[in-house]
């Protein structure tokens, strides 16, 4: 998943060795039907790949060779070879694929279809597709618990978590949400499950355990109408103290104490911010900005925006991994 | 489901006696009028299911969310002749129904409000976009989806006033609604700052829509009809019959853009519209009823989606609980609009952004960018809350 830390080994040893920066970015383009691939180093655009038709969620393999991308109107994922940087390969997931995840050891992936209210089941060794879940109206948001036992599939007008067991494919639970559910991140412990609800304008936080809302995160930003604050990517610290949450048209992450679940700062970035990425050190989160077409950099531990890259038309969302 | 139902108890999950037991039933009745109205454009004639075609996908996208929570929906519809007894017909689909979609005149629907009101139901008014049903002939028991005639008055006005097209002719058909709409316009234009520099009157003398020799008749007719004009930018027309709207574009004296009833439309919903996740919505209406989704079938979904979000919240099927968190600040439904739609409190009007279309494209989507305020910028489109004559009761 690109929001975890792949070759997390690597990551430590990187973080000693200067320079501390140093990897790749992978930005999904929704208009221009192409992926921006942007070095951390000297935050440049260093390669723009030309993929499908509208790529919205993109990912590394958890071997770190290829990059995923969903490109949602060609009806299929697209397989991007990181040392050529071209596409070499599609896999068969059902119609209209916006978001997907792998398990732990990146052989199966499992992928939210918009179009047909399922989630495939795609074996990625085989690239053949090996089963179907069906869901809510609309899937999109997907994530899999750290220990790998559960999947969460997010339904946008059935306002559902659906709890999938990975080893039966069937659905456990499911836990309403408010409207839109869009994006599911659980904390690295496993002890809580954060949705994003689009137009509901807040994140559920979910005990995992009992499978029950236990808390709401709201927002309120002094001048902006209650409306425009669509909460959509979530990005959490690997010590699951810090959360940045992005929150669509108003233009803001905001940063969450992830103990506490308060708001403790608004950053302006880019218009229409919809997904983030973590450099595997942790020490920028990258931003996908919309209607702006650029990526906002955030230095994490002085909580700034320290940069804006200019990439492809309508950015959407962006994976990062060591070059 | 069944499959499902093993699977959750084979695992271990505590199955609740309510999963076990059948599933909750929640009846929707759809009150309609037989016939359709006809259009000037052959491809504009509504389908014989428009608007129901609508609600019957809200049913299913209900189902599939009501099977993870043991509730069942149906749809009932029931279309009612000139002449015949409405409020008989209300009552009928009410027996069995806690919910009736409405798509009725303003009379016919105030006849069938009043004749639910002490049973509980709850009508929804998908089809009526008359402001007086939501002003002085408002009902606390009626939840109006369409958008009215003076917030799509008002959601045109915006953009021609952002588009810097400020002086307005104003052609008005001479039927009852035709006048209604170009009231909508005419407050429209005061206040946004438009200026009404004429108006003329389109009489409808009668007459077939569709003639072996019509083409040429009516290119002889318009650029006349619309000659000798002071200076304007855009003429807006006020056609809600059908009479000549759509013969004005390309064919004014001046070479000016048409708005309103022609040109540029607003409207709930257009076949075009794909922003914000709505190309799903198109993608799951055609593949249900092989033919694109119109606004009235938009509204139909939206009024059923209504129900299934308040059933689902309440995880309740009765009318009372239902009502009173349709009614409640807690109420929000999505519905493709890039925003939650909320209900007004003081009518009970769904707040909405309008989209104005040409027939192929969404041009843009009101309320436009500087158009401000103080509660909820949808608030600029329709009556406010200070000026409504609306008292629920």
């Amino acid at each position: 998943m690109w929001r975890r830390c792949l070759l997390s080994g690597l990551a430590v040893w990187l973080a000693a060795a200067p320079p501390a920066s140093a990897f790749m970015a992978y930005v999904s383009n929704e208009k221009s039907n192409t992926v921006s691939v942007i070095d951390t180093d000297n935050w440049t655009v260093t390669k723009t790949i030309k993929v499908g038709q509208r790529p919205r969620g993109i990912e590394f393999t958890r071997n770190g060779k290829f990059v995923l991308v969903a490109v949602g109107d060609d009806d299929t994922i697209q397989v991007i070879d990181v040392a050529t940087q071209r596409v070499v390969d599609s896999l068969p997931s059902g119609p209209d694929p916006e978001l997907f995840i792998q398990d732990a050891a990146g052989k199966i992936l499992y992928v939210a279809n918009e179009n047909d209210n399922t989630v495939t089941v795609i074996d990625l060794e085989k690239r053949a597709r090996v089963g179907d879940i069906q869901v809510g109206v609309e899937p999109e948001g997907m994530a899999i618990s750290p220990d790998g036992k559960i999947l969460i599939n997010t339904s946008e007008t059935t306002n559902m978590a659906h709890f999938i067991d990975t080893a039966t494919r069937q659905i456990v639970a499911n836990v309403l949400v408010d409207a839109r559910p869009r994006f599911a991140e659980f904390k690295r412990d496993g002890t809580e499950l954060w949705v994003s609800s689009e137009i509901g304008g807040t994140v559920s936080v979910i005990d995992p355990a009992k499978r029950v809302v236990t808390g709401k995160i709201t927002f309120s930003i002094p001048g902006l109408r209650r409306e425009a604050i669509q909460p959509v990517g979530i990005g959490m610290t690997k010590d699951g103290k810090t959360a940045f949450i992005a929150l669509g048209p108003a233009n803001r992450i905001a940063v969450v104490d992830a103990t506490s679940h308060a708001v403790t700062k608004y950053l302006l970035v880019g218009q229409r911010v919809w997904h983030m990425a973590f450099t595997p050190d942790e020490k920028y989160l990258l931003v996908t900005n919309g209607v702006s077409n650029d990526v906002s950099v955030i230095d994490v531990a002085a909580q700034k925006v320290i940069k804006t890259i200019q990439v492809g038309e309508l950015p959407w969302g962006i994976a990062i991994a060591q070059p | 489901m069944i499959r499902w139902l093993v699977g959750a108890i084979g695992l271990g999950v505590v199955a609740t006696h309510a999963l076990a037991a059948d599933p909750v039933e929640i009846g929707i009745g759809y009150l309609g009028q037989a016939g359709v109205k006809s259009r000037l454009s052959l491809v504009e004639q509504p389908a014989g299911n428009d608007g129901i075609a609508g609600a019957r996908l809200a049913i299913d996208d209900n189902n599939t969310t009501g099977k993870f929570l043991n509730q069942h929906f149906s749809l009932e519809e029931l279309r009612i002749a000139d002449g015949e007894d409405v409020a008989k017909a209300a009552t009928a689909l009410a027996s069995h129904n806690g919910f009736v979609i409405a798509d009725l005149p303003v009379e016919a629907l105030l006849k069938a409000a009043d004749a639910l009101r002490d049973r509980g139901t709850v009508l929804l008014n998908a089809g009526s976009i008359d402001d007086r049903l939501r002003e002085e002939d408002c009902r606390p028991n009626v939840i109006h989806v369409a958008p009215t005639r003076s917030m799509l008055a008002d959601a045109l006005a915006q953009y021609l006033v952002w588009k810097q097209w400020k002086r307005w002719i104003l052609v008005v058909g001479s039927h009852e609604t035709d006048k209604l709409y170009a009231a909508a316009l005419r407050r429209a234009a005061a206040r946004f700052g438009a200026k009404i520099v004429q108006e003329r009157i389109f009489e409808d003398t009668g007459g077939a829509r569709r003639t072996d020799s019509g083409v040429t008749l009516i290119q002889r007719q318009m650029p006349v009809f619309t000659q000798q004009a002071p200076a304007y930018d855009v003429l807006v027309a006020a056609d809600e019959s059908e009479v000549f709207a759509s013969y004005l574009p390309y064919r004014t004296w001046d070479p000016r853009p048409v708005a309103g009833s022609a040109g540029l439309v607003p409207t709930s919903w257009d076949a075009a519209h794909d922003q914000w996740g709505a190309i799903q919505m198109q993608n799951r209406f055609i593949k249900l009823n092989s033919r694109r989704m119109t606004a009235l079938d938009m509204q139909a979904w939206t009024a059923v989606r209504m129900i299934g979000e308040a059933t689902s919240r309440t995880n309740s099927s009765q009318p009372k609980p239902v009502f009173d968190f349709l009614k409640g600040p807690d109420f929000s439904i999505a519905a493709f609009k890039g925003q939650r739609l909320t209900l007004r409190d003081w009518n009970l009007q769904l707040r909405q952004p309008i989209l104005l279309v040409d027939g192929r494209m969404v041009v843009s989507v009101s309320p436009q960018e500087g158009f401000l305020h103080q509660v909820s910028e949808l608030d600029t489109l329709g009556a406010d809350r200070p000026e409504t004559r609306c008292k629920l009761q």
